[in-house]
C-alpha cells in the first residue's frame, strides 16, 4: 500500500513553477532520432523469462514499431518480419544497471577522463553526469554484450550532494543528450557516510558524519526558501493583472532568479526528481531517511546498502529499493559487515533489491552477480525463483529508475528492450547472443561493429 | 583427524568422530585426468586412497570401514569435489580493511625500494576475518604479498587453517614480486633489476669483500641481496606486472637472460606474444575479465586470452589480485571458459598451476599423497549457482562459520531490535 500511495503521489503533476519551461528547454533533445521504423522481429522457441512471474517455455516474443507487440507460450501467432528461431536459447527483459559511471569515468582510464565527481565543493546539485558522459565510451559497448539495454550514470560519490544523474539507453550516439531514455524522471545522486567527510575533511568540511547530516539538512532549508518564494511567484503570475493606470508603465512581473543547485533540490521537495542515496551502514541509512522525513521528500532507493539486511523491515515497510553487488565487502570500514545474503534478505523481506555494477566490468555480468545473490539466498533456505533472481537486474532496476513503466519486463506495450542469451542466464557460462534496444538489434555478439571511435584503428583490437 | 568435529553439511549435525580417516563417497571428483564418480579416503593431512573399496557403510552413524578400520563418513552424493582453490594473487591476512591503514601489516615501509629480506609471513594474521570468509567460498591456500618499494619483500605462501603463523605459513620465501610500476618505464625498472641481480650474484661469489666492507658499492644491503638468491637458484619466482604486448616481450627476453624462474601478473595482450613467453617458461596470472579498453596497456586484451596463452603452452595461473574477493576467484575460472578455456584448465588455473608455480606440487590436486586441502562443491564448482558445502584444509574440516555468517543469523530474525532479549534463567 505504501508503494502505492509514493508511486501516486510521483505520478501527480509537477507542481508548477515559472522555470518548467527553462527546464524542459535544458532537456530538449538536440540530435535526431533515427527514422527508420523499427523493424518486427519474431522470436520463437526460447524459454523466455518475463521477470513478471511468468516463463514460458518454449515461449515466443514480437517486437514491433520499437515495442514488445506480445510475449506468450507455445507458437507465436504471427510470423510476419524476421523470424529468428531461438529453440534452445533464453529470453530476458534487457539488463538494466542503476549504478553506472559509464561514459563519466569512461575507459581508459586516466586523469583527462575523470569526470564523475565535481568535488569543488560538497554540494553541487546543480552539475547534470550527463554533461559529463562521453557517448564514446568503449564501456557501453561492453555493457551491451553484457545484455544491458539502459542503465542510470551517476556523479561520483565524493559530495554529499553530487549531482543529477542520467537515465540512458544503451545505444551508440555522437551527444549524450540523444542517449537520454525519453520519459524518464530526473535523478539525483547524494551520499552519506565517510566519503564527503574524507573528500572534505582537509577542504572546508563537513569533516564528520554529523557534518554531514548538517549539510544536508542546510541544503534542504535553503531550498524550501527558494520553493516558496518560487511558489509565490507562480501564484502571482496567474492573478489577474490590474489595468495600469493611464500614463503609468504596466507592472512587470514579479522577477524569478533561476539557480541550478536550488532547481534541482526543489525538484526533490516537489517529487519530481527521484533520490538516489549512496549509503552503507543501517544507521546513516535510518539517518537519511530522518532528513527525507523532516523535509517531506522521498529517498527512492539506497546505493550499496550493505547493511540493509539489518533494516530490511525498515526500507521494505516504507519502499525504499537497495541497490547492491552480491559480494563485495570490506574495502572500507562501513562496508565491514556486509552479507552476501544481503539482496536474498530484502526480497525475502519484501523490498526491492537491485543488483547493481557500479563498476566497467561488474555491469558486464550483472547476470553472473544476480546469480551468485541467489545462490547466497538459496544456501541459507531463502526460495528464490530464476525469474525473481532476473528481476534483480531488469524489474526491479527500472523501478528505482522510474522506468518501469517503460521497460523492465517483457510485457506487450514495453520498450523493445530484449536479450537473447545461448544459454541460462544465470550460468556463468552464458553469453547475450542478441540485444534489442527500443526494438532495433544493437549487439550481435557474432558481428557487432566497433561501436566507440577510440578503439576504432587500434592495432589488436578484436 | 583429532579436530573431526560436526562432520556434515551446513548446519546439519552430526555425531563427532574420533577416526583417524576419513571416507567421501558419492561425489564426483575433479582428478586429472578429468570428473570422476569415486570415493576418496584421507588418512592424517593426506590423500590415502582414491577409488578404494568402502564396506559397512552407515551413513545414519557417519561410518564406513575402509582398509580394515573404521572410518568417518561423508555422503557426498550430488556433489562435485576438487582440490582447494588457491588464489595466488592477494594480501589475505596482511590487510583487514582497505582503507583503514591502521589494519594494514603489509609493507616494511621506509624509502628503501629493495627490502627483499623482509618475510610478509611474519605479518600474516591467521586470526584475520577475511580467512573464514574466503575458506568458505573454497579458498584453501593462497599468496599473500607485501607492498611498497620496488621489491617489497617475500610472498608467503598460506594455508588457509590454524590460528597461529606456525600452523597457516607453508613457505615464507614463495616468491619475490618486482613492482614494475608505470613510470619509470616497466622496461627501465627490468634494467634495474637486472642490475640488481648482478650485485646478488657478485655478493654471493665475493662474500668476504662484502662484509669486510671492501667490495664495490652495491645497489641494496648485502643482507637484501642475499636473499634473492632463492630466486636466483630457481627456487622461487620472480613475480613481474605488466599488461601491455611489448613489455610481454622485455619480460621474457629478462626471464632467458637472467635465467630466474619468471611468472608475470596481468598479461592482459599476452595472446600476442604467446609464443615468447612458452619459449621462455614464463607462468601468467590473469584475470579473465579484463576487457581491453580499461587502460593503454590493456587495449588488445580479450575474452580468450586465457584460452589462446593455454593453447600455446603457458603455464596460465588465475587470481583474483584482491583479498576481500577471494572468494570470487572460481567466477574468473568460470568467465575463462566462457572465453573459450577447457573447464579442467581453468579448474587447473585455481588450483594446479598456481601450487606448481609456488612449489607445493602436492596442493592443488585430488591426487594419492597430495594434502588433503579438498572443497566439497553442491555442484560445477565454477558455476554462479553453486557454493562450498564443506572445506578440509590438511584433512581437517573447517568450520562452516564466518564473521559474515555470524552477522547473517543474527538478523534471520527481526523482532522489532537487533537483538531479541535474553530468555530468563529457570
Amino acid at each position: 500500500m505504501i508503494r502505492l500511495a509514493l508511486l501516486l503521489l510521483l505520478a501527480a503533476p509537477a507542481h508548477a513553477t515559472p522555470l518548467a519551461d527553462a527546464e524542459d528547454r535544458g532537456l530538449a533533445p538536440i540530435e535526431t532520432a533515427p527514422a527508420e521504423p523499427a523493424p518486427t522481429v519474431v522470436l520463437t522457441g526460447a524459454t523466455v523469462f518475463t521477470a513478471t512471474g511468468e516463463v514460458h517455455s518454449p515461449g515466443w516474443v514480437v517486437l514491433r514499431s520499437g515495442k514488445i507487440a506480445g510475449v506468450g507460450a507455445g507458437d507465436p501467432p504471427e510470423t510476419k518480419g524476421t523470424v529468428i528461431d531461438a529453440t534452445g536459447k533464453f529470453i530476458t527483459p534487457g539488463l538494466i544497471d542503476t549504478h553506472s559511471h559509464l561514459g563519466v569515468y569512461p575507459s581508459p582510464g586516466g586523469r583527462a577522463h575523470s569526470d564523475g565527481n565535481e568535488a569543488t565543493a560538497a554540494t553541487t546539485p546543480g552539475v547534470w553526469a550527463e554533461h559529463s558522459t562521453w557517448p564514446q565510451d568503449p564501456g557501453f559497448e561492453r555493457a551491451a554484450a553484457g545484455g544491458v539495454t539502459s542503465m542510470m550514470i551517476l556523479p561520483g560519490s565524493a559530495n554529499l550532494i553530487g549531482g543529477r544523474g542520467v537515465v540512458v539507453q544503451n545505444v551508440p550516439t555522437r551527444g549524450s543528450r540523444a542517449m537520454r531514455m525519453a520519459d524518464a524522471p530526473e535523478v539525483v545522486k547524494m551520499a552519506c557516510g565517510e566519503n564527503p567527510k574524507r573528500v572534505y575533511g582537509d577542504k572546508g568540511g563537513p569533516s564528520t558524519r554529523m557534518g554531514n547530516l548538517r549539510s544536508f539538512r542546510s541544503a534542504f532549508l535553503a531550498a524550501e526558501t527558494r520553493r516558496d518564494e518560487w511558489n509565490k511567484a507562480a501564484e502571482e503570475a496567474d492573478k489577474p493583472k490590474k489595468k495600469p493606470k493611464r500614463g503609468a508603465e504596466p507592472e512587470e512581473p514579479a522577477r524569478v532568479d533561476r539557480n541550478l543547485d536550488l532547481e534541482t533540490l526543489v525538484g526533490v521537495l516537489n517529487g519530481d526528481v527521484l533520490v538516489q542515496v549512496h549509503c552503507y551502514r543501517a544507521d546513516d541509512m535510518l539517518s537519511v531517511l530522518q532528513v527525507a522525513d523532516e523535509f517531506g521528500f522521498s529517498v527512492r532507493s539506497f546505493h550499496h546498502a550493505l547493511e540493509a539486511y539489518k533494516i530490511r523491515d525498515v526500507l521494505a515497510d516504507k519502499g525504499v529499493a537497495i541497490n547492491t553487488w552480491a559480494d563485495w565487502w570490506g574495502f572500507k570500514l562501513e562496508a565491514y559487515d556486509a552479507i552476501p545474503e544481503n539482496i536474498a534478505m530484502m526480497h525475502a523481506a519484501g523490498g526491492i533489491p537491485v543488483v547493481h555494477s557500479d563498476s566497467p566490468i561488474g555491469i558486464q555480468r550483472l547476470n553472473q552477480e544476480a546469480a551468485k545473490a541467489q545462490a547466497s539466498g538459496r544456501a541459507m533456505g531463502i526460495e528464490i525463483s530464476d525469474d525473481d533472481a532476473l528481476g534483480w537486474v531488469t524489474k526491479n532496476p527500472a523501478w528505482v529508475m522510474g522506468i518501469d513503466s517503460l521497460t523492465g519486463t517483457l510485457e506487450a506495450g514495453k520498450r523493445g528492450d530484449v536479450v537473447m542469451w545461448d544459454g541460462h542466464p544465470l550460468s556463468v557460462y552464458s553469453e547475450a547472443q542478441l540485444v534489442f534496444v527500443g526494438g532495433r538489434l544493437r549487439y550481435d555478439r557474432d558481428r557487432t561493429p566497433i561501436w566507440s571511435d577510440f578503439e576504432l584503428g587500434q592495432e589488436d583490437v578484436r | 583427524m583429532k579436530a573431526l568435529l560436526a562432520l556434515s553439511f551446513g548446519l546439519l549435525a552430526s555425531p563427532a568422530l574420533a577416526a583417524d580417516c576419513l571416507v567421501v563417497d558419492g561425489a564426483t571428483v575433479h582428478l586429472p585426468a578429468g570428473p570422476q564418480a569415486t570415493s576418496i579416503v584421507v588418512v592424517g593431512e593426506r590423500i590415502a586412497a582414491i577409488g578404494a573399496p568402502v564396506t559397512a557403510v552407515d551413513a545414519a552413524s557417519g561410518q564406513a570401514t575402509w582398509d580394515g578400520s573404521v572410518c568417518a563418513y561423508l555422503d557426498a552424493s550430488g556433489k562435485q569435489i576438487s582440490a582447494g582453490l588457491i588464489d595466488s594473487s592477494t594480501q589475505l591476512g596482511l590487510v583487514e580493511v582497505s582503507l583503514e591503514g591502521s589494519s594494514h601489516d603489509k609493507d616494511a615501509g621506509g624509502s628503501d625500494e629493495v627490502r627483499a629480506a623482509f618475510e610478509v609471513a611474519d605479518a600474516y594474521d591467521p586470526r584475520s576475518s577475511l580467512i573464514a570468509i574466503a575458506r568458505l567460498g573454497g579458498i584453501t591456500s593462497a599468496l599473500a604479498n607485501p607492498s611498497g618499494g620496488l621489491l617489497p619483500g617475500a610472498s608467503a605462501f598460506v594455508d588457509l587453517a590454524g590460528r597461529r603463523q606456525s600452523e597457516a605459513v607453508v613457505d615464507s620465501r614463495a616468491a619475490w614480486i618486482a613492482n614494475l610500476g608505470s613510470r619509470p618505464a616497466k622496461s627501465a625498472t627490468l634494467d634495474r633489476l637486472s642490475a640488481l641481480l648482478t650485485d646478488a650474484r657478485d655478493a654471493a661469489a665475493n662474500q668476504r669483500a662484502v662484509q669486510g666492507g671492501s667490495y664495490r658499492d652495491l645497489l641494496a644491503s648485502p643482507r637484501d641481496l642475499a636473499a634473492l638468491g632463492v630466486v636466483l637458484a630457481g627456487d622461487a619466482p620472480l613475480i613481474l606486472n605488466a599488461d601491455r604486448a611489448a613489455d610481454l616481450e622485455a619480460i621474457a627476453r629478462f626471464a632467458t637472460r637472467e635465467k630466474v624462474r619468471v611468472v608475470v601478473r596481468g598479461a592482459a595482450e599476452g595472446w600476442l606474444v604467446s609464443d615468447l613467453l612458452a619459449e621462455a617458461g614464463v607462468a601468467v596470472i590473469l584475470d579473465p575479465t579484463v576487457y581491453g579498453a580499461g587502460s593503454f596497456d590493456q587495449l588488445g586484451g580479450r575474452a580468450d586470452n586465457p584460452a589462446q596463452l593455454k593453447a600455446a603452452g603457458v603455464e596460465v595461473l588465475i587470481a583474483t589480485g584482491s583479498s576481500h574477493h577471494s572468494r570470487g576467484l572460481r567466477q574468473l575460472a568460470g568467465n575463462a571458459v566462457r572465453g573459450g578455456m577447457s573447464h579442467a584448465d581453468a579448474l587447473d588455473a585455481i588450483t594446479g598451476a598456481p601450487a606448481r608455480a609456488f612449489g607445493q606440487r602436492d596442493r592443488g590436486v585430488v591426487a594419492v599423497g597430495a594434502v588433503a586441502n579438498l572443497v566439497v562443491w553442491s555442484g560445477d564448482p565454477l558455476e554462479v549457482t553453486t557454493w562450498a558445502d564443506a572445506v578440509f584444509v590438511r584433512g581437517v574440516q573447517q568450520p562452516h562459520s564466518s564473521r559474515q555468517t555470524v552477522l547473517r543469523d543474527r538478523y534471520r530474525e527481526l523482532p522489532g531490535s537487533p537483538l531479541a532479549p535474553l530468555s530468563l534463567p529457570e
